[in-house]
């Protein structure tokens, strides 16, 4: 039997509440008729039967196997990344961790990886956009579990947790520095320790201080001045900077949470114990997930994401530039010397298979975002790609609402949810926090 | 009492009925009759999240083996608004009427339907392939 236990509730006692009336009137007058008290008996166990089963949740089969697949022991193993043959080694990443904290790579001695994916705040920063050297166009993602994804940023303008890293460090509104001073930064600080690492550094003597093919008109005029060979050099660099930053960043992984908890108990057919206790509101918004609000259509597997880019109708935010999301990503990641098929890739092509089948010109792309993990989601206000929902009930308001896409189609339906049905949905979102 | 049992009827009853189940079949007719499709993963079974490699069998309505063709493959979730994850191409003839399609990817569970335009020296036509994850 499906039962939903606030829903069946308030249908046990609409449908038996005329009923116990009734048999009450009818127990007044007929206290003497035997048939009449044997009736009122057998409805009176039914109910009491009907009752026990509104207050332990059943789940279905196949509720059940969705629940396990959504559970954090679901996570399989992270697959070595061929395309970065140091990304489990213990010294790149310790290496990493350091660069990751390191505020000298950055334009102005201010910045790091670290400020806006910030430790004590699961790796991102709480504010609406990134704040780097400037204000950035999107919000900072969390970094638990980022290792399994094939796509990076938002928008997938990346293909590569490595090559991933080298954007910020670039980017203007970010660390806005360049590769040239970072390349001779890492040399006379860390040079022994990336040495021992990625082997010998280049000769840096006829490289300029500052150059990249993408920074100021000086640095660009810099770079352009310098040999294939030293470019190639510097490059080299660059992408063993990104790739000791992946190692560190492949070891932040999920943690337990209630959900997991309440899962593992239901998938073992045991109670659920302490804090796996689920209420029957939470138990409510697991199973509208699941169901009717078709919300694990996408938010998918044990990391609550399908890793794949959907339009779905979030709001441009005013004040910043035009964002087309995906559409605009592909010539970027096709474009970028770091990628997959580039030749700073270790390991062969065939670790490209995302990259070379990637979607390249469906309209669908128009305004198509990642979709996020929901993992620790609670705790990390405000949401979607540039903090545009202040909290979940917003969220959760505007997939009921399902608003036409400012550009593009977007793939979400207007659905009927209750005040009830949307305040247990955000109760089970809450559980989804260690 | 009566009311007793349509109630318990009523709370039994599943919320919403079951959508019709698409076919499934891995063998198919293509649409103008001119091709027998069989559509199966390389390594047997269908996987979520997974880039995998499929293998397309060709052959004609009596039965010999298709040469020489080319597959373009399209698709999506006919119950969302969305296409494929990937662009699966065509990548080797492996002989005998058969070729590799890879990059095929279903990144959500439901119905999904891959759509096979097939051109052979024979002529063209469509099969349509439907998968339920």
């Amino acid at each position: 039997m499906r039962c939903f236990p606030a829903q069946f509730q308030e249908k046990c006692v609409a449908v038996f509440h005329r009923e116990l009336r009734r048999n009450k009137r009818s127990a007044r007058f007929r206290v003497s008729a035997k048939s009449g008290n044997a009736l009122s008996l057998i409805l009176v166990l039914l109910l009491a039967v009907l009752v026990a089963g509104c207050e332990r949740p059943q789940f279905s089969e196949a509720e059940k196997r969705t629940v396990a697949s959504l559970a954090l022991s679901a996570l399989p193993p992270l697959k070595p990344d061929t395309t970065n043959r140091y990304a489990d080694d213990p010294g790149a990443a310790a290496l990493g961790a350091t660069l990751f904290f390191d505020f000298s790579l950055s334009r102005n001695g201010t910045v790091a990886c670290s400020t806006c994916h910030q430790i004590g705040q699961q790796f991102q920063d709480g504010l609406p956009q990134g704040m780097g050297v400037g204000r950035t166009n999107r919000r900072t993602q969390p970094l638990a579990g980022v290792a399994f994804s094939p796509w990076f940023f938002w928008d997938g303008r990346r293909d590569s947790l490595w090559s991933q890293a080298l954007v910020p460090l670039e980017n203007p509104l970010e660390q806005a520095g360049n590769r040239a001073a970072y390349a001779r930064y890492v040399k006379a600080r860390f040079g022994e320790r990336y040495e021992r690492i990625f082997g010998p550094l280049p000769d840096f003597a006829g490289i300029p201080a500052s150059a990249s093919p993408l920074g100021s008109v000086a640095e660009q005029s810099a770079w352009s001045g310098m040999s294939d060979g030293q470019r190639d050099d510097i490059n080299r660099v660059f992408a063993n900077i990104g790739k000791a930053l992946a190692a560190f960043q492949r070891s932040i992984m999920p943690k337990e949470t209630r959900f997991d908890r309440f899962a593992a108990a239901l998938a073992a057919g045991k109670e659920p114990k302490d804090d796996a206790v689920f209420s029957a509101e939470e138990i409510q918004g697991l199973k509208l997930f699941i169901g009717k609000a078709n919300c694990s259509t996408c938010h998918n597997g044990p990391l609550f994401t399908d890793h794949a880019f959907h339009n779905t109708g979030v709001p441009p935010v005013a004040d910043l530039p035009p964002d087309r999301g995906r559409i605009d990503a592909v010539a970027q990641v096709d474009a970028d010397p770091f990628n997959c098929l580039g030749v700073f890739r270790d390991g062969g092509p065939e670790a490209c298979g995302e990259l070379k089948f990637m979607v390249r010109d469906k309209p669908e792309l128009i305004r198509a975002y990642k979709t996020p993990s929901l993992r620790a989601v609670a705790g990390r206000p405000p949401y979607m790609h540039a903090g545009q929902f202040g909290s979940l009930e917003e969220v959760v308001a505007h997939y009921a609402k399902a608003p036409l896409s400012v550009e593009g189609v977007s793939e979400v339906h207007p659905m009927q949810l209750s005040e009830r049905e949307r305040v247990a949905l955000v109760a089970f979102l809450k559980t989804l926090s260690p | 009492m009566v009311l007793g049992v349509l109630a318990v009827v009523y709370m039994t009853a599943p919320n919403t009925p079951p959508a019709a189940a698409p076919e499934t079949g891995q063998t198919r007719g293509s649409e103008k009759g001119m091709f027998v499709a069989t559509f199966v993963p390389q390594d047997g079974a269908a996987r979520q999240n997974e880039l995998q490699d499929w293998v397309l069998t060709l052959k004609t309505a009596t039965g010999k083996p298709v040469e020489n063709a080319t597959v373009e493959v399209s698709g999506g979730m006919p119950q969302h608004a969305h296409g494929l994850p990937t662009s699966p191409k065509m990548t080797d003839y492996l002989g005998e009427g058969r070729y590799r399609i890879s990059g095929v990817k279903f990144s959500m569970s439901g119905w999904w339907q891959l759509k096979l335009g097939i051109s052979a020296p024979t002529g063209s036509d469509t099969v349509v392939f439907n998968i339920v994850l």
